[in-house]
């Protein structure tokens, strides 16, 4: 029910009494400037932090190989180790419940052609399970299946900017692309969020290029998500695991660094993980902080304001003002001046944030911005904490005997 | 103890009736007796003032009138209707509706102007603006202060501001008015107007009931009451004198 009476007292009382009305304002216009800020700047580290590393899946495992750099079991250093087809069914085999997907990789450079175009693209031959492993979406058509494995047919997945790049605006889908002199169709257009070069790559059937390219059984590199259920240390263990059963199966030396290299996500994934999980604390323990501050300050301040109006309570219930109303003159004055005070310290936050966001750029800090909900919030518990600490008094106030408060000079 | 017949045809019901009434105070540890059994009677149209020494209790008996404050025991009657276990929101209706008071010190509120001031009792009754402000300007007129309506209390000097106060008090037409030493922060001259303008208000028929020490106040009310520790030592009616006024 809107009662404009009610309203026109609350104006009235902001009004003729300003220096009180600003200083309770200005404590939550600060608390809220203070929070934002801060949050912003950790928020602006944690972006830095998430952009750096935002590319590869997060529970990936790469195993590539080099030469090896020591002799062990009477085989010479400096041997080359090559995978094959056999070594993807081993580690499908024997870390069947350790892995989620994996996928196989041939790499090549080719030049595509498509009419009067030309262009280079890197053509990796892969599996199908390699849709997931690099989390590609599939736009249009499909991605490598099962059969083109096992019929080797001449299909190509190309990435968004091959279509765009080669195709103009016309789709690709079931053209004919020329790869370095031979003929595929186009099946399916995917996109990536890994970037413009993850959405350069031609993908084809893995069986397709080992018999076109080499017809061997050879393998470039395999990539493998580990079970997601996994913590970090099951899953380095799992990294480590399979580095040793490798390094077991092609008679590599244990401390031979080059011959197999597993990259396990998860060990960089622990390092960033850790890093946010400070961060995290302290933009809480930042944000707990100056939250508090805030409550503590309007606390203090709707206490003394119940105080210094304990006479004109005791005036007002005099001429016949109901408890109620002496609660609701209190408390509702006290929430329109948290709101907008609190409203103007989330503008002057935002926007000094906005202002040195070009200069913070330098530090480290990237989009130094704070979610609304979160200040909203933010400013709800201010609010909150404000009408708790002021309904405590001014419930108290409005059951002094009038005779009391008449009498408090 | 006093019997109170209902008698509709000839007999005025008192406006207000007290029988028995006790207040102790509790200070510290032990607990002082302000009240001991005050019997009052007091008709429609009367001016009384009630007298004593600071510690007579005079103004206890006045706020528990007011019903600014309970007593412990004893039965207080306000124009038939029996106050007793007052809730907090009963009171102050009862406040609004029967009672205005006048105060030593005024108790306007500082921020408020003369004509708000007025208006504030006519707000707690529910009145629509337009109608508080038309009441609260014929009141300020009757006292003398229409001219000074907009002004801030700081800006009206003592009289003028218990000419406000009065004014505030007979807004909301109570039936009773309470004054508590209305003239005891004014000087001579002034308190004589206000005491004629309160005697002009008595003979347009209010009941008012004056605390006051200060015995030429007294003597301009029509019947007195002398309280001595806790009870009534005197209640006598007498022959009123005109005050002066010199407005």
């Amino acid at each position: 029910m809107f009662d404009i009476d009610l309203w026109r007292e609350i104006f009235q009382s902001i009004n003729k009494n300003r220096t009180r009305s600003l200083l309770s304002g200005f404590t939550v216009t600060f608390a809220i400037l203070l929070f934002t800020i801060l949050f912003g700047l950790a928020n602006g580290l944690n972006n830095t932090f998430s952009e750096a590393f935002v590319d590869e899946v997060s529970n990936g495992v790469f195993v590539r190989t080099g030469r090896t750099s020591k002799a062990y079991k009477g085989l010479q250093a400096g041997r080359r180790i090559q995978l094959k087809n056999q070594d993807f069914s081993f580690i499908e085999k024997d870390f069947d419940t350790e892995t989620e997907y994996i996928a196989s990789k041939v790499f090549k450079n080719i030049t595509a052609s498509y009419k009067n175009k030309k262009n280079n693209y890197s053509l990796i031959a892969v599996n199908p399970d390699n849709q997931y492993v690099e989390k590609s979406k599939v736009n249009s058509g499909r991605y490598v299946n099962q059969l083109d494995i096992e019929n080797k047919t001449k299909v190509v997945v190309i990435g968004k900017l091959v279509e765009q790049e080669m195709f103009s605006r016309v789709s690709a889908l079931g053209k004919n692309i020329n790869l370095s002199g031979i003929s595929y169709k186009v099946v399916g257009v995917f996109s990536d969020n890994g970037g413009d070069d993850e959405e350069r790559i031609i993908y084809m059937p893995l069986s397709t290029a080992q018999q076109i390219y080499g017809n061997n059984d050879y393998l470039d590199q395999i990539d493998l998500t580990y079970n997601p259920n996994f913590d970090f240390n099951q899953a380095i263990d799992f990294g480590l695991d399979l580095e040793k059963k490798l390094k077991n199966r092609f008679n590599i030396a244990p401390n031979d660094q080059r011959a197999i290299r597993v990259f396990n996500m998860a060990l960089q994934n622990k390092g960033i993980n850790q890093m946010t999980s400070v961060l995290g604390i302290l933009i809480l323990v930042i944000g707990m902080g100056t939250l508090i501050a805030g409550v503590v300050g309007i606390s203090n301040i709707m206490i003394f304001i119940v105080k210094e109006r304990t006479k004109e309570i005791g005036i007002r219930k005099a001429l016949g003002a109901s408890p109620k109303s002496i609660i609701s003159i209190i408390l509702i004055e006290s929430i329109l001046i948290t709101t907008l005070a609190g409203y103007f310290g989330l503008l002057a936050g935002g926007g000094i944030l906005e202002w040195a966001s070009p200069i913070l750029k330098t530090y480290f800090i990237t989009d130094p911005s704070v979610s609304k909900s979160l200040v909203i919030s933010a400013t709800l518990t201010l609010i909150g904490a404000g009408t708790l600490a002021g309904y405590l008094p001014a419930q108290k106030a409005s059951k002094i005997k009038p005779i009391v408060a008449l009498r408090d000079d | 103890m006093t019997v109170y017949i209902t008698d509709t045809s000839n007999y005025q019901k008192p406006m207000l009736e007290i029988n028995q009434l006790h207040k102790s105070y509790a200070i510290g540890d032990s607990s002082l007796h302000v009240l001991k059994g005050i019997d009052l009677s007091v008709a429609k149209g009367e001016m009384v003032a009630i007298m004593g020494s600071s510690g007579s209790g005079k103004s206890t008996l006045l706020n528990i009138i007011g019903m600014l404050d309970e007593a412990d025991s004893g039965e207080y009657v306000l124009d038939s209707v029996t106050i007793k276990n007052l809730t907090e929101k009963k009171a102050a209706i009862y406040r609004n509706k029967f009672l205005g008071f006048i105060f030593q010190s005024f108790n306007l509120i500082n921020y408020k102007n003369a004509l708000e001031n007025v208006a504030l009792p006519l707000y707690y009754q529910g009145l629509k603006r337009k109608e508080r402000q038309e009441k609260a300007r014929f009141h300020l007129q009757k006292v003398g202060l229409l001219d000074w309506q907009t002004h801030l209390p700081s800006e009206l000097s003592g009289g003028q501001k218990q000419r406000v106060a009065i004014a505030r008090a007979l807004a909301s037409n109570p039936k009773l008015l309470l004054a508590d030493e209305p003239t005891g922060a004014l000087d001579t001259t002034t308190s004589s107007d206000i005491m004629a303008f309160l005697q002009q208000l008595n003979d347009e028929g209010k009941t008012i009931l004056i605390v006051t020490h200060e015995e030429d106040i007294a003597a301009m009310c029509k019947r007195i009451i002398r309280l001595r520790d806790g009870i009534i030592m005197e209640d006598k009616t007498v022959t009123q004198v005109r005050a002066e006024s010199h407005v």
